[in-house]
C-alpha cells in the first residue's frame, strides 16, 4: 500500500476558510497589497540592484562605485549642483537666473537619459492600457515601429508644409497607424479568440520585416541620393519637433518628453474619468460580469489594444522627430524600446506615475551604463551594458514573481 | 460508558489575518450519533472541520480521540485517526470508474505496480453492501447522477476505515428525493456504529437527522442541544441572534398583463446541445413565477436568452409586448429588465471594483453619471450613498471594494443596482444562494415589495423552499422542458417528482 498520493493531497494549499472569512480577508489583503504595492515595487528594484551588483562584485569591481558612476552617468545628479547659473528661456534669446547649470556635462547626461525615457513612457502605456482590458500586449515593438515609419514617410513627403501642421499630422497618422496595428491583434482576439500574445508577437516580427524592406536597398522608403547606403531620408526640418535644451546637432533634449508626459496625464484621465475606461476596467477586470451588464468585450477589446498601439506609436514618432530623423534596418533590428517599456510598466504597476517614475529608471539605466556616459576606468561599458540587462531581467523577474506575494506567502507558511 | 466522548474538540481558536474564525470551541461526538454543526456562512463550521480533517492546524486548543490527545497535522494523519470527510465540491476524478476512485492512493496491486481490478471491484462491493450504499463499481463517475457520486465520496472515506464521517453540507447539491435517501444511508451508518458530524444550514433537514445540535455564531459555539425539543425559530434565533420571520409574508397576487412572454423558446449552449427546448412561459405584472428544477436542466441557458447573453435557435422572447428576441443585453437592460445573475462572482458584481463602479454598471452610460462619455465622479458617488442607504448595504463606503463584503451585502448591491432602473420585469436566479437567514429574509422581502409594486418577477431556484414560499406560480423545468405548472400549495414530493422527469402533472 502506498501512501504517495495520500501524503500529496495532505500537502494541498488549505481551502480558503468559510464565505464569510475571505471577505474580511480580501479587504486587509486589498489594504496590505495598496501597501505592499509601493514597498513591493521599492522592494523589487532594491532586490534586482542588490543581486546585480553581486554580479559586478564577482567582476572584480566595487559595486557601489559602479553604481555611483552610472547614477553620474545618468545626469540626474544634475539637480544637486545647485548654484547661480543662467538659463537661455527655449525659444527665445533672453537669458534668465537659474539655480542648475544648463550646459554643464551632467546636464547633457540628463538631456540624453530623458530623451530615451519619453518613447519608454509610451510603449510602457501601450502596454498598461491593454492590461487594464485583461489583455496582455506584447507588441509594444511592432507598434512603435510601425509608428516611427509613417514618421519617416511624412516626414519626409510633404516638403513644404507648414511645420506645426506636419508634425500634429506625423504624430495623428503615426497614432493611427499605431492603433491600427494592434487592433489587429484585438480585432483577432475579439472575433476568433487568437491569443493577443501569440498575434502580438507575430506582428513585432511582421513590422520589424516590413520595416527592414522598406528602409533597405531599393525599398520605397530608401534615400534617394545614395543608393548603396540602405537608410533612409533625413525628415525635413519642420517636421523635427523642437529642441528647448541642448543642441540639435548634438541630440538636444526634444518637446516630446512633453508629449510624453501629457501622454501620462491622457492616460490617466481616460482610465479613471471616462467610460471608455470604465468599460475596459471593467472587460479587464471581469469580462463575464461586463458583458452581462451590456457592455461589449469584443468591443472594448479592439478599442483597448488600438489606444494601447497609439500610445506605443507616438513614441516611434517622438524618437523620429525628436532625434533620430532617419532610420535604417539596423535601427529597426536592433530596437528594444517596445521591450524596455513592458518591463518599465510591470515595474510601475500600470499607473501613470509608476509607468514615469520606471520609465525614469530605466531610461536612466541605459543612458548611465552607454560607453559615452560611463567612466571606463570604473567599469566597463561593455560589461556595463549587460548589468543593465541584467537588472532589467530581475525587475521583470521579480515582479512577474510578485514579491508582495512571495513575502505574504512565506508569513503564512511560518504561522501555519 | 455509552456516553464518554469518541472525539472532543476542546478550546479550539483559530486566527486568519483580522478574523477570528474559532474562538475557544468546544464540541464533542458520542459514538454512534448524528451531530449537528448548524450556524450561518461564516460562523465557522467549515474552519473547525478543517481543523478536524487536519488541513489547519488550531492556534489554541486540542482534539481528543477515545479521551487520548491527537496531532493531525495533515489529511493524511486524520484518515489514519479513522476520520473521513465528504466535501461539499466532490473530489472525484470524473473519468475513472466507481470502484477506482475508492481504492484510489491505497490500490489493491498486482506485481508492484498493476491495478489488480478485480479485487478492487470485489472490495468495493462488499463495502457498498453492508452499509447498504448501491452503486456499481464499473460505473464511470461522470455517468452517474450527483446522488451517486456523494454515496461513492462517502464508501471512499469508509474504505479508508472511517469511524467519524463528517459532511459538509451534503444536501446541498441534492433533489428532496435523494435527500431522503441520503437520510436513510445516514441512519444505516449509524447503526453500524459510525459516527457522523452533520454540516448545514437548513434547519429543517438537521431537526429531522441529527442527534444532537451544535449552533455556531461569529465562531463560538451558542449552544449544544438534543435534536428532540428543538424547534425551527428556536434554532434560526440562536444562529442569527434575534427572531426570524422564516415565512415569507406577502398578500395574494393581483396579476395584470402579460409582461415577459416566453413563446417555444429553442436554445443551444456551448457545447452545441440544445439544452432549452421549446420553452413557452409568460409572468405577468405583479406575479414572481418560480422555475423550479434540479441543477443544469437548462435554467442557466434560458435566463441567458431572455436577458440577450445568449442568442435563441429559435422562438421569441418579448417584454411588455416588444420582442426583444436576439438583441443585445444592453438592449434588453434598457427595455426594462432587471437581472439579479445566478453567480454574483462571476457575473454579477466586478469584485475589485468599488461599491460605486459596481452600482454604475449599467448606469454609468447615462446622465448625470457620464455626459459625453466623461464620467461624473460626484454623481456617481451620490448615487451609491442613497442606494447603499436605501438598501442597508453594511460594511462599505462608496469606495470600498466589493470584493470585501459579505456574500449578503453583496446581493443587496446587486439587488440595488438592479432594482434602481426600475425594471418592467426582474429575472433572479438563484438570489439567496450561499446567503445566511437573515440576509435571505432581507431578499425575498424585497421580491414581494417588487411584486407588489406592479414588476413581473421571473425567480429561478434551486432550492425548493425558497420557490414555494415566494412564487405566485411554479414551472419545473426538467431536461430543458417545462414538466409542469403547480400553485404554491404543492408539495415537494410533487415538485420533486416532476424534477426528475417523473410524472408530468398539470395541477394548475
Amino acid at each position: 500500500m502506498s501512501d504517495e498520493l495520500l501524503s500529496e493531497e495532505a500537502e494541498l494549499p488549505p481551502e480558503p476558510p468559510d464565505q464569510g472569512i475571505p471577505s474580511v480577508g480580501t479587504a486587509l489583503l486589498q489594504r496590505a497589497s495598496r501597501f505592499y504595492g509601493v514597498i513591493g515595487t521599492l522592494g523589487t528594484t532594491v532586490l534586482a540592484f542588490f543581486m546585480a551588483g553581486l554580479v559586478v562584485l564577482v567582476t572584480g569591481h566595487n559595486p557601489l562605485r559602479v553604481y555611483r558612476a552610472i547614477f553620474d552617468g545618468t545626469g540626474l545628479n544634475w539637480f544637486f549642483h545647485v548654484g547661480d547659473y543662467s538659463a537661455r528661456i527655449p525659444f527665445s534669446t533672453h537669458h534668465m537666473w537659474f539655480p542648475w547649470d544648463t550646459a554643464s556635462v551632467a546636464a547633457d547626461n540628463l538631456q540624453q537619459t530623458l530623451l530615451l525615457t519619453a518613447p519608454l513612457i509610451l510603449t510602457g502605456l501601450g502596454l498598461a492600457f491593454a492590461f487594464r482590458c485583461g489583455l496582455f500586449n506584447i507588441g509594444g515593438q511592432g507598434q512603435y515601429l510601425v509608428g516611427s515609419y509613417i514618421s519617416i514617410w511624412i516626414g519626409t513627403s510633404f516638403v513644404h508644409m507648414q511645420p506645426f501642421a506636419h508634425v500634429l499630422l506625423i504624430l495623428i497618422c503615426s497614432a493611427l497607424a499605431g492603433a491600427f496595428w494592434a487592433g489587429i491583434a484585438g480585432f483577432l482576439k475579439a472575433t476568433v479568440g487568437a491569443h493577443e500574445v501569440i498575434s502580438t508577437i507575430m506582428l513585432n516580427w511582421i513590422a520589424i520585416w516590413v520595416g527592414s524592406y522598406l528602409l533597405g536597398q531599393g525599398g520605397p522608403l530608401q534615400n534617394s541620393t545614395q543608393p548603396e547606403i540602405p537608410i533612409s531620408n533625413s525628415v525635413v526640418d519642420g517636421a523635427k519637433l523642437p529642441v528647448f535644451w541642448g543642441l540639435k546637432l548634438l541630440q538636444g533634449l526634444s518637446i516630446g518628453i512633453f508629449i510624453a508626459i501629457a501622454m501620462l496625464v491622457v492616460y490617466w484621465i481616460l482610465i479613471n474619468r471616462t467610460t471608455l475606461g470604465f468599460e475596459v476596467r471593467a472587460v479587464g477586470f471581469n469580462a463575464e460580469a461586463a458583458r452581462a451588464s451590456g457592455i461589449s468585450v469584443a468591443r472594448n477589446y479592439v478599442l483597448a489594444m488600438g489606444v494601447a498601439g497609439a500610445f506605443a506609436a507616438l513614441g516611434g514618432a517622438i524618437d523620429v522627430l525628436g532625434w533620430e530623423y532617419q532610420l535604417g534596418p539596423n535601427d529597426v533590428q536592433f530596437s528594444e524600446v517596445g521591450f524596455i517599456g513592458l518591463a518599465a510598466a510591470l515595474l510601475g504597476r500600470n499607473s501613470a506615475v509608476g509607468i514615469g517614475l520606471a520609465a525614469l529608471l530605466f531610461g536612466g539605466l541605459l543612458t548611465g551604463t552607454s560607453d559615452r556616459q560611463l567612466n571606463p576606468n570604473i567599469f566597463p561599458p561593455e560589461l556595463a551594458g549587460n548589468l543593465a540587462t541584467i537588472i532589467q531581467g530581475l525587475v521583470v523577474l521579480f515582479v512577474g514573481l510578485n514579491l508582495a506575494g512571495l513575502v505574504y506567502w512565506f508569513k503564512r507558511r511560518r504561522a501555519a | 460508558m455509552a456516553d464518554a466522548p469518541l472525539l472532543e474538540l476542546r478550546g479550539i481558536t483559530k486566527r486568519f489575518p483580522g478574523v477570528l474564525a474559532n474562538d475557544s470551541v468546544d464540541v464533542d461526538l458520542r459514538h454512534g450519533e448524528v451531530h449537528a454543526l448548524l450556524g450561518e456562512n461564516g460562523a465557522g463550521k467549515s474552519t473547525l472541520m478543517n481543523i478536524l480533517y487536519g488541513l489547519y492546524t488550531p492556534d489554541e486548543g486540542q482534539i481528543l480521540l477515545n479521551g487520548e490527545p491527537v496531532e493531525l497535522g495533515s489529511t493524511k494523519g486524520a484518515i489514519e485517526a479513522g476520520i473521513g470527510m465528504v466535501h461539499q465540491h466532490f473530489m472525484l476524478i470524473p473519468v475513472m470508474t466507481v470502484a477506482e476512485n475508492i481504492v484510489l492512493a491505497t490500490e489493491p496491486r498486482r506485481r508492484v505496480v498493476l491495478l489488480d481490478y478485480d479485487t478492487a471491484r470485489k472490495r468495493v462491493r462488499e463495502l457498498s453492501e453492508r452499509y447498504g450504499l448501491i452503486v456499481d463499481p464499473d460505473a464511470r463517475i461522470d455517468r452517474i447522477t450527483v446522488g451517486q457520486q456523494q454515496r461513492v465520496e462517502i464508501l471512499k472515506a469508509l474504505y479508508r476505515g472511517a469511524e467519524i464521517l463528517i459532511l459538509d453540507e451534503p444536501t446541498a447539491v441534492l433533489t428532496p428525493q435523494e435527500a431522503q435517501e441520503l437520510f436513510e444511508i445516514i441512519r444505516a451508518l449509524k447503526t453500524q456504529g459510525k459516527s457522523i458530524i452533520f454540516i448545514s444550514h437548513k434547519l429543517n433537514e438537521v431537526l429531522e437527522i441529527a442527534d444532537r445540535i451544535t449552533v455556531l455564531r461569529r465562531g463560538k459555539v451558542v449552544d449544544t442541544i438534543p435534536a428532540e425539543g428543538a424547534t425551527e425559530p428556536g434554532l434560526a434565533r440562536m444562529m442569527v441572534g434575534r427572531d426570524v420571520l422564516l415565512r415569507v409574508d406577502k398578500k395574494a397576487a393581483h396579476p395584470e398583463r402579460p409582461l415577459l412572454q416566453v413563446e417555444n423558446l429553442t436554445v443551444v449552449d456551448d457545447r452545441g446541445l440544445e439544452t432549452v427546448r421549446d420553452v413557452s412561459l409568460e409572468v405577468r405584472a405583479g406575479e414572481i413565477v418560480g422555475i423550479a428544477g434540479v441543477d443544469a436542466n437548462g435554467q442557466s441557458e434560458l435566463i441567458d436568452a431572455i436577458v440577450g447573453l445568449r442568442a435563441p435557435s429559435s422562438g421569441r422572447v418579448l417584454v411588455d409586448g416588444k420582442d426583444l428576441t436576439g438583441s443585445s443585453a444592453k438592449d434588453v437592460i434598457a427595455s426594462g429588465v432587471g437581472h439579479v445573475p445566478e453567480d454574483r462572482h462571476r457575473r454579477g458584481l466586478v469584485l475589485p471594483f468599488t461599491l460605486t463602479e459596481n452600482l454604475a454598471l449599467h448606469a454609468y452610460r447615462t446622465s448625470p453619471n457620464s455626459r459625453r462619455g466623461l464620467l461624473n465622479l460626484r454623481a456617481m458617488s451620490e448615487r451609491t450613498r442613497r442606494l447603499l442607504e436605501e438598501f442597508d448595504v453594511r460594511g462599505g463606503t462608496p469606495s470600498t471594494p466589493a470584493g470585501s463584503l459579505s456574500g449578503g451585502n453583496q446581493q443587496k448591491v446587486v439587488l440595488a443596482r438592479e432594482l434602481d432602473a426600475d425594471p418592467q420585469v426582474l429575472i433572479a436566479a438563484q438570489p439567496t444562494r450561499g446567503l445566511d437567514v437573515g440576509a435571505i429574509e432581507f431578499v425575498h422581502r424585497r421580491l414581494v415589495e417588487q411584486r407588489d409594486a406592479g414588476r413581473a418577477i421571473l425567480l429561478v431556484s434551486l432550492e425548493l423552499e425558497e420557490i414555494l414560499s415566494l412564487s405566485d406560480r411554479i414551472l419545473v423545468i426538467y431536461e430543458g422542458r417545462i414538466a409542469g405548472e403547480f400553485l404554491p400549495t404543492a408539495t415537494e414530493e410533487e415538485l420533486g417528482l416532476a424534477m426528475t422527469g417523473g410524472s408530468s402533472q398539470e395541477a394548475a
